[in-house]
């Protein structure tokens, strides 16, 4: 099936069979291998990313059901820089293997967008959804936290 | 003047996280090549049983569908993987073939590999693969493994494959005329690393240059390669193992697994590229499990709480075949029971035991998470009988620093003979108590505040690392005066690339932003023994310290060259050359790249070491328990990078409490893995246990090794079950809860209360 939706700004297509998953269309159609796998049964949170700016498990989404729609992977958040959720990530320490990185960094960015004053009870529930074996979270945290002042700017300017 | 750098000690920001911020890592499944092939396999779905016939016939109708490799394609005899680690004779009949022998043993014992076009259709035709198998009776127990008449290798006779035995002193002259003793059984389960990147290979064989190249190696890549082209009859040089990034390992990625065969032999036998990802499920039945200890043991004390004797048998399951590394997790449980404390006496044995379970390996801290939670127990519960305070107790028994180097126990029947290199234990343990305030926080115990029982605990370890033998790192500095480190330690994700850079700026007094550090490739360096036992830093920076020396000798010969003096005229100042007056940039010093290897050799473990406390409170009505504080005190020798260890010390205390609470792969009576996925085998997430919090100390350096620095990165998980388990014990001593199982789930800890308060009214 041809489908057609906007990638990181900008409009793509591609073929994909009825059973193919976000997760697979957009690392292997479309080259974003920033998404990853880790347990394709959408408990680990590796493979979010944002459609339509909601935090969304490419694993457990058609590509089909994308057709028409906004992603956002985790090369779409910053170009030659990182971002200051990025530079937090990395300041604090909030990474090891890497691997589970790309969802958490999406997941805080979709969430720090609609509530930059989301406090540490709110920011752990919402990141309890994915799954880090390295960092014990500890260092996840204080990076989210760390980066909320960056959204706050953001959303008083808009 | 000279530049003298001071990376080392300093939290220098990652350079790996530039790329993984961004997605732009590159792990295996990210690799593709031109006209590969996608490999699926297929599975035992039975624990045990004969294999009667696999026809391949309508999988191979399937459109799409290019081979289907079954056992007699790999030739009249099935490559078997041997023992990297204790390579004793007496365990070969236990080696796993890399498809299934005309038996299986397991649930997920490989049978067939499909290689198609898509991974869709390969597994579309694994349903078309038809597979008669006689099943015969499963064995998922100690009980079964020690007493049923059937067993897994029939020519053995026995599910009982060799017991290590660990001696020191005369432990029953000991027992006999010591004051007090006590005997306990405990169990661990069996629970695994489960890093977040599945497994995966991409191989690709050049028939024209006979050459197979392999992506996804970690850990071993050079011991891998060995085995592979011994397997494939190729020679070493002919076969390229690489590293790409590397999504975690903690101990199981990275052993040669029967896929590390397959789908480079699939690739040879194909004539073209192909990959294999692991889905979780898959990687739930396949990959190292690991801890799975029962242990009968006991312990003889003075009355006046010395520590005199240990003695006691444990059992293994180590599942169905032994694996590469499959001897050390229970060798280590008879060796190292006696932990950081003085036993001069000790008598222990573990028996390794085949059942119809996914075969075992080493997770990090293998054997020594189950100990520390079997000696801690034992520790508190002589506490008690013999009236002395728990913390005073173990101060009393503490190694001291006078005492080192001190010998663990000796071990047979593969000599692995170590002694404690160093350290103050009682500083760090008195330090822990200090910051963890608990002379305070003590007053807490045991009472009940708001529907909670309070408790504390407190537990001291050891973790050993950078077993030898050697390892290799060649520098190149290039013509414009950048340099390349080349390395043969690995990276499962710890860090390396910016630790080695670090090490590397301090040795040569290059810029650390000049310095590249490539690892992983077989065709890197000649030799390499890569990440494992917390060897990293120790070995391969200890490698680049001699080579650092040996590329100052090349430049100060390159710089003699071109000023027309001795060598020994020469100075270096960062990235300059000096000789009277006269200086010359590193850059452009040479036509040709000064190249340099330098080999480290050891054959000393270190011997990192110390103490953790914690402060919980437990929910009896529903068994939560709740970490209100907890405390891990280590000291490391040396410190590289403080904030990678210490991300590391918290990322480790995270995984044990993951062991001590949820973590259980678990079997039905037939064998059946009922954990195959993260929907029922539970991992610690963001919600559960935030307040962890860690100091790393440089008291006591190394002695073997010019770095000083002692293998981290298992330590904060080692003592986790043990405290967790005394700190349940406390918070509940008025029902006399004694667990004496792993993990402490919400229903055992619910159900020791219940029965607790049963006892208590009877």
């Amino acid at each position: 099936m041809q489908i057609e939706f906007e990638l990181n700004g900008a409009t793509v297509g591609t073929s994909v069979e009825a059973r193919t998953s976000l997760a697979d269309c957009l690392r292997d159609n479309l080259g974003k291998t920033g998404t990853h796998l880790g347990c394709e049964h959408g408990v680990c949170g590796a493979c979010t990313v944002l459609v339509n700016g909601e935090a969304v498990r490419a694993c457990l989404m058609l590509a089909v059901q994308a057709n028409g729609d906004k992603v956002v992977t985790v090369e779409g958040l910053s170009s030659d820089n990182l971002s200051p959720l990025q530079a937090s990530f990395r300041k604090h320490h909030a990474l090891q293997c890497g691997f589970c990185t790309p969802g958490f960094i999406t997941t805080a960015h979709a969430l720090l967008t609609a509530e930059p004053d989301a406090d540490e009870e709110r920011i752990r529930d919402v990141l309890s959804g994915n799954l880090c074996r390295c960092t014990g979270y500890v260092p996840i945290i204080e990076a989210v936290l760390d980066a909320r002042k960056f959204y706050a700017v953001q959303k008083e300017k808009a | 003047m000279s530049v003298r750098n001071s990376y080392i000690g300093q939290p220098i920001e990652r350079t790996e996280d530039l790329r993984f911020l961004r997605g732009r890592g590159i792990y295996v499944a990210d690799v593709n090549r031109p006209g590969q092939l996608y490999a699926v396999i297929l599975r035992s779905s039975v624990a045990h049983g004969n294999i009667r016939s696999v026809d391949i016939s309508r999988a191979m109708q399937l459109p799409g569908v290019r081979h289907v490799l079954v056992g007699a394609d790999l030739g009249n005899a099935v490559p078997r993987i041997p023992l990297r680690l204790q390579p004793l004779p007496q365990l070969e009949p236990f080696h796993q073939p890399v498809l299934a022998d005309g038996k299986v043993r397991y649930v997920g014992e490989p049978i067939a590999v499909v290689l198609a076009d898509t991974p869709g259709i390969a597994e579309d035709a694994l349903d078309l693969i038809d597979l008669d198998i006689e099943t015969l009776p499963a064995i998922t127990s100690r009980e079964q493994a020690e007493a049923m008449p059937a067993v897994l290798f029939e020519d053995h006779g026995s599910n009982a494959a060799i017991t290590w035995k660990a001696f020191k002193g005369d432990a029953d002259a000991a027992f006999a005329s010591a004051d007090y003793t006590r005997r306990e059984t405990f169990k661990i389960q069996r629970h695994a690393a489960m890093f977040m990147e599945p497994r995966g290979f991409v191989a690709e064989w050049n028939a024209d240059a006979g050459k197979l190249t392999v992506w996804g190696a970690a850990k071993t890549a050079w011991y891998n390669r060995r085995v592979l082209a011994t397997a494939l009859g190729l020679d070493v040089d002919a076969v390229d193992l690489i590293e790409v990034d590397v999504g975690g390992g903690f101990g199981s990625r990275g052993e040669f697994y029967p896929e590390d065969y397959l789908i480079p032999a699939a690739a040879k036998f194909a004539g073209r590229p192909v990959k294999w990802t692991e889905d979780r499920r898959e990687h739930m039945m396949t990959a190292n499990h690991a801890r799975d200890i029962e242990c009968d043991v006991e312990i003889a004390l003075s009355k006046d709480g010395r520590f005199l004797a240990l003695r006691g048998q444990a059992w293994a399951d180590i599942g169905a075949y032994i694996r590469t590394n499959g001897s050390v997790g229970p060798r280590n449980v008879a060796q190292y029971m006696s932990g950081p404390y003085t036993f001069e006496h000790i008598d222990l044995k573990t028996t390794m035991l085949t059942t119809n379970k996914t075969p075992s390996g080493t997770y990090r801290g293998p054997g020594r998470y189950e100990t520390d939670f079997i000696r801690e127990r034992m520790i508190d519960l002589a506490a008690k009988d013999l009236r002395i305070d728990r913390v005073e107790l173990r101060r009393r028994n503490l190694v001291a620093d006078a005492q080192m180097p001190y010998p663990l126990a000796s071990i047979t029947p593969y000599d692995s003979s170590t002694e404690l290199d160093s350290g103050d234990y009682h500083a760090v343990f008195d330090l822990c108590m200090k910051e963890f305030d608990w002379a305070e926080k003590s007053k807490l115990s045991g009472r009940l505040i708001d529907g909670y029982y309070h408790g504390l605990a407190v537990g001291s370890f050891i973790e050993g690392g950078a077993a030898g033998p050697s390892e290799d790192a060649r520098l190149v500095l290039e013509i414009d005066g950048a340099l390349t480190v080349y390395l043969g330690s690995s990276s499962v994700g710890q860090g390396l690339e910016t630790i080695m850079a670090q090490i590397t700026a301090d040795a040569t007094e290059l810029p650390f932003e000049k310095i590249t550090v490539r690892h992983g490739s077989t065709s890197d360096v000649k030799n390499g023994y890569g990440a494992y036992h917390s060897r990293s830093t120790v070995m391969g920076g200890s490698a680049i310290l001699l080579a650092a020396e040996k590329l100052k000798d090349s430049v100060r010969a390159a710089a003699a060259l071109r000023f027309g003096c001795a060598v020994g005229d020469v100075t270096i100042d960062g990235e300059q050359v000096a000789h009277g007056g006269k200086t010359l940039p590193l850059a452009g010093l040479s036509d040709i790249p000064l190249e340099v290897e330098a080999t480290f050799f050891n054959k000393k473990y270190t011997w990192a070491y110390g103490t953790q406390a914690a402060h919980i409170a437990v929910d009896p009505g529903t068994g939560h328990v709740k970490v209100i504080d907890y405390l891990s005190v280590e000291d490391v020798g040396r410190i590289i990078n403080p904030s990678t260890l210490h991300g590391q010390a918290i990322g480790s205390i995270v995984q044990g409490l993951g062991g001590a609470f949820l973590e259980h792969l678990v079997y039905d009576e037939n064998g059946q893995l009922l954990t195959g996925s993260f929907a029922d085998y539970l991992m610690p997430t963001a919600l559960d246990f935030p307040n962890i919090r860690s100091i790393t100390l440089e008291l006591k350096p190394c002695p073997n090794n010019p770095l000083g620095v002692k293998g981290a990165g298992e330590g904060g998980l080692i003592p986790v079950g043990g405290i967790m388990a005394n700190a349940i014990a406390d918070a509940l001593s008025h029902l006399n809860v004694q667990p004496m199982e792993l993990p402490l789930s919400p229903a055992r800890i619910w159900q020791m209360a219940e029965d607790g308060a049963i006892q208590a009214v009877a």
